[in-house]
């Protein structure tokens, strides 16, 4: 899986608009990963995949929450590789689990993994490896229903350890705090497996609360030169109702909310036509 | 000790009591992360909780509403990336108590929260899913389970093993070479069991207060060995109530 021509083709992100960056990377049929671990998480770029109205993505994340019950229920995806669904602090997705039992608006496949397995797959990737080792899954049930976890003997020792295949996504998209002029990203707080996603991924996209003209350090803050991105697109606010450490607070009451809109077809239809299909881009 | 409190409060107290000064705790978000806070809160201020999120030492001033709180990082002694967590933190061992829940537990202290019924392609109920939990489980040099105890929870054998504790019994563990040594408490609404020393089976060695043996053996899908020496459980101090009662009132307060 060489793709280490695609990165290192673009040696300077492109400040673009939201709308350009996702056209340039999503396409139907992609494997798409928009990663963020409660922090982050690139809410206003999914709605813009949803308003391009891909199909048959396969979805990538560790633990796919709301954006990806709407893309879900928007008939976006048509597999899912993830490690925990849920809404966190509240509890089910219900338009993923109408998918899963229903197939509502479509079948949707799912490859079920753990969080080690799923941060080692994407450590893989962003090493250019075909696979990571790992100690996992072991006495689970995970490995009769997912077929990408395989034990692997090491040459050394002979112990058994679990072997699961790199995350290589068409695209990674991520949301930040900000970034310069250059198209050099800062982001700070809890950054999950940001990094490692995007540096997996052939193509990748970060939404940013600020462009400035220069980043001073913040405390635990990471750093993706301009050479690691092909596209950065100023979206003020992108990760609502997830939250921007030092920008934005979490909407906690609509996480709530969601609970109570996905539950049924009918009111998830028409949150989303009145608050994304039809909202007009303020970018 | 004339204060009232509820099952649930008695079951946070028991679970924050399984923790230590100086241990590293992985914490799972709902009761454990409330019982580790107060276990922070009181007795244990200086344990070392650790979220999956990549939060090393967090330091709370709240209850967090999910593993990616941004209280967690404020103060924490570090933030690292979530690859970190697994494997330089969990996976070499240096987790002392790894701290979960359960949808379904069985009689060997297996986990699941993958799906409820036997098809895993048509479930009756999908739940979230792994998370970080196997490995918790695996790794973690003990585990504490905190979980509610009804026939819906206490299953003889869970739909999915998501989460290993003790597999089918005795020397299962080190045959699927688990590093850690597994639950070494489970605690309840109703009491606290114990991994029995020989077989593994999950064994009732204390009732709450006010809790009868008849009232276990209700909530558990199995028929419930109980220890010779059955004890009645500390009931939760005035302090600790205060504590956990403000701690409660905090939770998902608005943060940066």
């Amino acid at each position: 899986m060489v793709h280490s021509a695609d990165i290192w083709s673009a040696y300077v992100a492109e400040i673009v608009s939201l709308t350009e960056g996702v056209a340039a990377i999503v396409h139907d049929g992609d494997t798409i990963a928009m990663e963020g671990f409660t922090h982050l998480i690139p809410f206003a770029a999914g709605h813009e995949v949803i308003l391009h109205g891909r199909r048959a993505l396969i979805l990538v994340r560790m633990t796919p929450d709301l954006i990806y019950d709407q893309l879900i229920g928007m008939g976006c995806a048509a597999k899912l590789v993830f490690s925990w669904g849920g809404n966190p602090g509240v509890g089910s997705l219900h338009r993923f689990r109408d998918a899963i039992a229903n197939g509502w608006p479509g079948p949707l496949e799912l490859e079920e993994h753990s969080h080690a397995g799923m941060a080692n797959r994407y450590l893989a990737g962003a090493s250019g490896l075909p696979f990571a080792v790992l100690r996992g899954y072991g006495g689970t049930d995970l490995p009769a229903h997912t077929d990408t976890i395989k034990p692997i003997e090491c040459p050394f020792t002979g112990e058994v350890l679990t072997a699961v295949p790199a995350l290589v996504p068409d695209a990674t998209i991520i949301h930040a705090q900000r970034a310069d002029r250059a198209g050099n990203v800062q982001m700070w707080g809890i950054v999950g497996v940001q990094k490692e996603a995007l540096l997996a991924a052939k193509q990748s996209l970060v939404t940013v609360e600020e462009i400035v003209d220069s980043l001073d350090p913040k405390p635990h803050d990471v750093i993706l030169p301009t050479y690691a991105t092909n596209y950065v697109a100023l979206v003020p606010g992108g990760s609502h109702p997830s939250y921007a450490q030092g920008y934005t607070f979490r909407d906690n009451g609509f996480y709530q909310e969601w609970d109570v809109i996905s539950r049924d077809r009918d009111t998830f239809r028409a949150w989303m036509a009145t608050n994304v299909l039809n909202k007009v881009s303020a970018v | 000790m004339t204060h009232t409190y509820s099952a649930d409060e008695m079951m946070t107290v028991a679970a924050a009591r399984q923790l230590h000064n100086s241990q590293l705790c992985l914490v799972g978000i709902g009761l454990p992360s409330t019982a580790a806070n107060l276990a922070r809160a009181t007795h244990a201020p200086d344990v070392v909780l650790i979220y999956e999120s990549g939060t090393l030492g967090a330091k709370p001033d709240r209850l967090p509403l999910s593993i990616g709180d941004g209280v967690l990082a404020d103060n924490a002694d570090t933030v690292v990336s979530v690859p970190e967590v697994f494997n330089y933190w969990l996976q070499p061992g240096r987790i002392d108590v790894g701290f979960l829940s359960a949808a379904q537990i069985d009689r060997y202290a297996n986990i699941n929260t993958t799906v409820i019924g036997n098809d895993y392609r048509h479930p009756t109920v999908r739940l979230p899913g792994a998370g970080g939990a196997p490995e918790i489980a695996a790794s973690s040099k003990e585990v504490v389970v905190v979980v509610r105890q009804t026939q819906r929870t206490f299953v003889e054998r869970v739909d999915f093993v998501t989460s290993v504790g003790f597999g089918h019994g005795r020397g299962d563990r080190e045959r699927l070479g688990l590093s850690g040594a597994g639950p070494r408490v489970v605690i309840t609404d109703l009491g606290v069991l114990e991994p029995h020393a020989q077989t593994c089976e999950l064994t009732l060695v204390s009732l709450h207060p006010g809790v009868t043996l008849e009232q276990a053996r209700a909530g558990t899908g199995w028929p419930l060995a109980v220890s010779e020496r059955l004890d009645t459980t500390e009931p939760p101090s005035e302090f600790e109530l205060g504590v956990l009662r403000r701690l409660e009132a905090t939770k998902g307060a608005r943060c940066e």
